[in-house]
């Protein structure tokens, strides 16, 4: 039953999505078309996301953890090597 | 001078001049009342107008939530993009191009068919055609016959299955009181005057063609709106769009409302008098256009305006607004200018006896200089009339195009008018018009107020018969009007060119033919559709049309 329930309550989702970006006018070839073009998009995004922001979260991590040690002295070495 | 207005608000006990009695609200500027109340409380804008309005006035439009109008753009965005595309590849032949397009012999001309309107109509309307133009085949009464169709090339063309779709709740239709009907007393007067007159005479009324017909309908309209005298026309869009270059021209002032119909902007075009346009129902602007028309005069010379009229209507059909007349009244009395009232819509849906927005808000119907109306509304049949004093009928007899060139109308739709209107008046002997005008109001302050319980968007005045639902976004007109047909209800739903690009809509308009089982069945059609496509965008916050910008307006008039 919560499986069912799921189901239809992604679908509506898919309808407001549908309903939104007015794809529920479109005609199937260009329903494609608006498909390939987001699902392409929202991949780049999450695999940009995958690859950059561990690394972005590493520095900023190594960053306020130096902040908080108060070593002037290193703390402006660190910056140097940024 | 002492300013009513202002002693009272000073005093903070009586009520204010021109706005409302709130004292001791938060925020007020010129007698408004802005209260933004927690999201689940219902709240209506009262606007008692101080003495000037005898009966409450409820209007009250809500203003696009700020998320939806970005994603209503957003919605036109893609749409647009696609519509670029599509045109690129009609352009080189990559897909049939079934739209109009320029000939070959014509390349090197001004382009037809380039403008926003044409691409409008070629990538966005055509992808929602079906919602339109439905064929019909019965009476447009409260229920309605529809003939199925389908595209099988995304809405370029349609073909008709053969089938029919039955009793359809007719929501659609400006049909108020229920005279379009196929029996009853109408009906019977008609075909027998079409009998013994037949169905027409092809001839102006100048020339042979004024029947005993006519003469009756005109003493009949003139009483029945309470004026000296009344002209009939056979058209409605013609006696606006020809009598008012018979009534002003060059040298001569319109002050016109924003929202003013096609007809009356075209008959204010046509006259050639200067034209300037005032916020919709807005009396702060309109005053300062009459100020400033008072003062100035006209442009360059300085001479004074030969007239000013002013055009509004009674009820504005795509914002279910009513005008205020009270003031638009006072201010016209306050300037000595003419006022010219497009009675459309109100003629017959409004005041408890049916005889228009004069009769609704009790005033005296000599006020108004230019009475206009249609037949074709209330009254189920066609043409429109003007009425007012003697002098400007017998002008407007002899010089206004459409009295000197037009046909005079089919004497059976002269009975059918002259038929309702008896039947309104009571002088059928029945009570069935007083009952159908009752039947009316308690129709749409039942419809409006269930609508607004929902979480609808509505606009317009609470007794407005014309109900505006908002849609805002593109896919969901299409949507809407789909899936109501589906459920069998038919809808009418407006877009862009009708409505500013984000503020779709679709429009319902209650008939005195809707039973309360009919209302319901829609109502419970209309919520679920409401949840299917989110809909129900209302936050409850009530904040009036107007923002009055301007100075107060007093209306005392001015001592000669």
């Amino acid at each position: 039953m919560d499986i069912k329930n799921m189901k239809n309550y992604l679908y509506w989702l898919f309808c407001q999505f549908e309903l939104i970006t007015c794809s529920y006018l479109m005609e199937p070839w260009e329903k494609v078309l608006f498909y390939t073009f987001n699902i392409t998009m929202l991949f780049m995004v999450l695999y940009t996301a995958y690859i950059y922001v561990p690394i972005h979260i590493s520095t900023a991590f190594q960053f306020s953890r130096i902040l908080c040690s108060k070593h002037e002295t290193t703390y402006l070495v660190v910056i140097w090597t940024f | 001078m002492e300013r009513p207005g202002r002693a009272a608000a000073v005093a903070g006990a009586q009520p204010r001049a021109n706005g409302c009695s709130g004292a001791g609200h938060g925020t007020l500027r010129n007698g408004y009342v802005r209260r933004f109340p927690a999201p689940d409380t219902q709240v209506d804008h009262i606007v008692h107008n101080g003495g000037l309005y005898k009966r409450p006035f409820n209007e009250a439009f809500e203003e696009t939530p700020m998320l939806v109008a970005v994603l209503t753009y957003v919605g036109y965005g893609v749409l647009t993009l696609f519509g670029y595309l599509r045109d690129f590849m009609r352009q080189w032949k990559i897909e049939k191009c079934q739209n109009a397009t320029e000939r070959e012999e014509q390349k090197d001309f001004v382009p037809l068919y380039q403008d926003f309107e044409n691409f409008y109509t070629r990538n966005l309307y055509m992808r929602i055609r079906d919602s339109w133009n439905r064929p019909i085949c019965s009476v447009p009464g409260a229920k309605v016959d529809m003939m199925e169709r389908v595209s099988h090339d995304y809405n370029w063309t349609f073909t008709y299955t053969g089938r029919v779709i039955k009793d359809i709740i007719n929501m659609g239709s400006y049909n108020y009181l229920g005279f379009a009907q196929n029996t009853g007393t109408c009906q019977e007067a008609a075909a027998k005057v079409l009998s013994q007159y037949g169905a027409g005479v092809c001839s102006s009324r100048q020339e042979m063609g004024n029947l005993d017909k006519h003469e009756e309908l005109e003493k009949l309209v003139a009483r029945f709106l309470g004026v000296e005298s009344a002209m009939a026309y056979g058209m409605g869009f013609a006696t606006n769009s020809m009598n008012i270059p018979a009534l002003v021209g060059k040298g001569c002032l319109i002050l016109s409302d924003e929202l003013n119909h096609a007809s009356l902007v075209l008959g204010a075009r046509l006259s050639g008098a200067t034209i300037r346009i005032f916020k919709h129902n807005n009396m702060q602007s309109l005053e300062k256009l009459l100020k400033d028309a008072i003062v100035h005069g006209q442009p360059r010379t300085r001479r004074p305006w030969k007239k000013i009229l002013i055009l509004v209507e009674g009820i504005y059909s795509m914002e279910g607004s009513i005008v205020r007349l009270p003031e638009v009244i006072a201010l016209k009395k306050k300037y000595k200018s003419y006022l010219y009232l497009d009675e459309a819509h109100s003629i017959g849906a409004l005041g408890p006896s049916g005889r228009g927005v004069v009769d609704y808000f009790g005033l005296n119907p000599e006020d108004v200089d230019i009475m206009m109306g249609t037949f074709t509304k209330s009254f189920g049949a066609a043409g429109g009339y003007i009425g007012g004093k003697k002098e400007l009928i017998d002008y407007l007899r002899t010089y206004s195009h459409s009295a000197v060139y037009a046909t005079s109308m089919s004497p059976p739709v002269v009975e059918q008018i002259i038929t309702s209107v008896k039947c309104i008046m009571g002088e059928d002997g029945t009570i069935v018009g007083k009952a159908r005008v009752q039947q009316l109001a308690e129709n749409t302050r039942y419809f409006r107020r269930r609508l607004k319980e929902m979480g609808f968007i509505i606009y317009g005045n609470e007794d407005s018969p014309v109900v505006p639902l908002m849609l805002y976004m593109p896919a969901k007109i299409g949507a809407f009007g789909r899936e109501m047909l589906k459920r069998n209800i038919g809808v009418v739903v407006v877009g862009f060119p009708a409505t500013p690009i984000i503020e779709s809509r679709a429009r319902f308009c209650l008939s005195a033919a809707h039973t309360k089982e009919m209302l319901d069945r829609a109502l419970k059609e209309i919520d679920e559709v409401g949840d299917l496509l989110q809909l129900k965008y209302s936050r409850h916050r009530l904040v009036p049309l107007l923002d009055r910008p301007f100075d107060e307006t007093t209306y005392e008039e001015t001592e000669d």
